[in-house]
């Protein structure tokens, strides 16, 4: 079986820090920072590099600030 | 270091397999943290895109929170009075039957001020495909109790809970447009996990194939959060949504091809 292995792009300035793609995550990569941004919140960043490319957090975002990206190795 | 090189060889336009569609506008949403609206909206978007139907499509916006959905839907949109979406989709549909016409509109839009227009435009069979946000509260004006509020439900106008002697009882609006003959397909869905999110998508891009089989009206409920007006986290808030807001509103279809589901 191929084993894919993904990264994601967060936009920190457009995180509202709301928390709801963390519990979406199958591998525990992504998770809230102490750091804030610009507006105040607190955002989502990955914190290892785990992640499938699965995309579960980017579509539950919902101001869209996720990109995705997947590659086979 | 290894990590870095890694990162920089997944992260090419190539290897992209999510990006938030271009049929959003680079506008920063109106809505409160982890609010559905922005999801739903985005996932519309998703939709007509996937069909190409960019060109073809024009939005009703409402009053409520999504009252802005035309600054952030980058297709073709019209913003109705309080509660008449239904009308101004219907006038849109019929002087323009070729495109796909939708309006998007929350509870207290749709099942209060505008019940007249949504339940005759279901009657009517209007070819139009409606969106509608329930978050069984008037999240915009500061959480009022709404016709959807569940009983016991606690907004700014029913701080001991909703008293259904006093306050009477919840409309469940949806149930009410698929028993009219006008309505073909009407469905219950949420996009608070990405499987919600999934199914949802595919009973928009259904409801849009619909209306352009010309069969009669669309109806797409999504229940959704409002985490500000209920006083939650929005992590708290899309629990409290499934513990609560979905015994009482249950997902799944109930009218597909002009049938009611058996359930
Ligand atoms: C004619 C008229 N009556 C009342 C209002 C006040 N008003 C604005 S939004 C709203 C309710 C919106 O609730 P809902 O449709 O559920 O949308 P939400 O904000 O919850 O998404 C009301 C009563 C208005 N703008 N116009
Ligand atoms: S794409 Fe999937 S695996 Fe990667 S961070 Fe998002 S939820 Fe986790
Ligand atoms: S869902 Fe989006 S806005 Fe909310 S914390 Fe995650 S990345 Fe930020
Ligand atoms: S008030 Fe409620 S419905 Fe309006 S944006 Fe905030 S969470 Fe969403
Ligand atoms: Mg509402």
């Amino acid at each position: 079986m191929a084993k894919v292995k993904g990264d994601i792009v967060v936009d920190i300035e457009r995180c509202k820090g709301c928390e709801v793609c963390i519990d979406t995550c199958p591998t525990g990569t992504i998770a809230m920072v102490d750091a804030v941004n610009g507006k105040g919140y607190h955002y989502m960043q990955n914190v290892n590099d785990a992640c499938t490319g699965c995309t579960n957090c980017a579509i539950v975002c919902p101001d869209g600030v996720i990109e995705v990206y997947r590659v086979k190795v | 270091m290894e990590d870095t090189l890694v990162k920089s060889e997944i992260i090419k336009p190539e290897n992209r397999v999510y990006k938030k569609t271009d049929l959003m506008t680079e506008k920063v949403l109106s809505y409160c943290p982890g609010c559905g609206h922005g999801t739903a909206h985005r996932i519309i978007m998703e939709v007509i895109e996937e069909m190409g139907l960019t060109e073809d499509t024009i939005g009703i916006a409402p009053v409520g929170c999504s009252v802005l959905a035309y600054e952030f839907m980058n297709v073709d949109m019209q913003q109705a009075a309080h509660g008449r979406a239904p009308a101004l989709a219907t006038a849109v549909k019929r002087l323009m039957p070729h495109k796909t016409v939708f309006t998007y509109q929350g509870d207290g839009d749709l099942a209060a001020i505008g019940t007249a227009e949504t339940i005759h435009a279901a009657n009517r069979g209007e070819r139009i495909t409606i969106i509608f946000i329930n978050n069984g509260i008037y999240g915009m004006t500061g959480g009022q109790m709404a016709p959807t509020t569940l009983p016991g439900m606690k907004s700014s106008t029913s701080p001991y809970g909703r008293d259904l002697d006093m306050m009477g009882h919840p409309l469940k609006i949806t149930e009410l447009v698929a028993q009219l003959p006008g309505t073909h397909y009407v469905t219950r869905q949420a996009v608070h996990t990405p499987s919600n999110v999934r199914k949802t998508k595919k009973a928009i891009r259904k409801a849009f194939e619909l209306q352009h089989q010309n069969v009669g009206m669309t109806f797409i409920e999504i229940v959704s959060n409002c985490n500000s007006g209920w006083k939650m986290t929005p992590v708290q808030a899309n629990k409290w949504m499934v513990d609560n807001m979905f015994p009482f509103y249950p997902l799944g279809d109930i009218k597909v091809d002009g049938k009611m589901v058996e359930g």
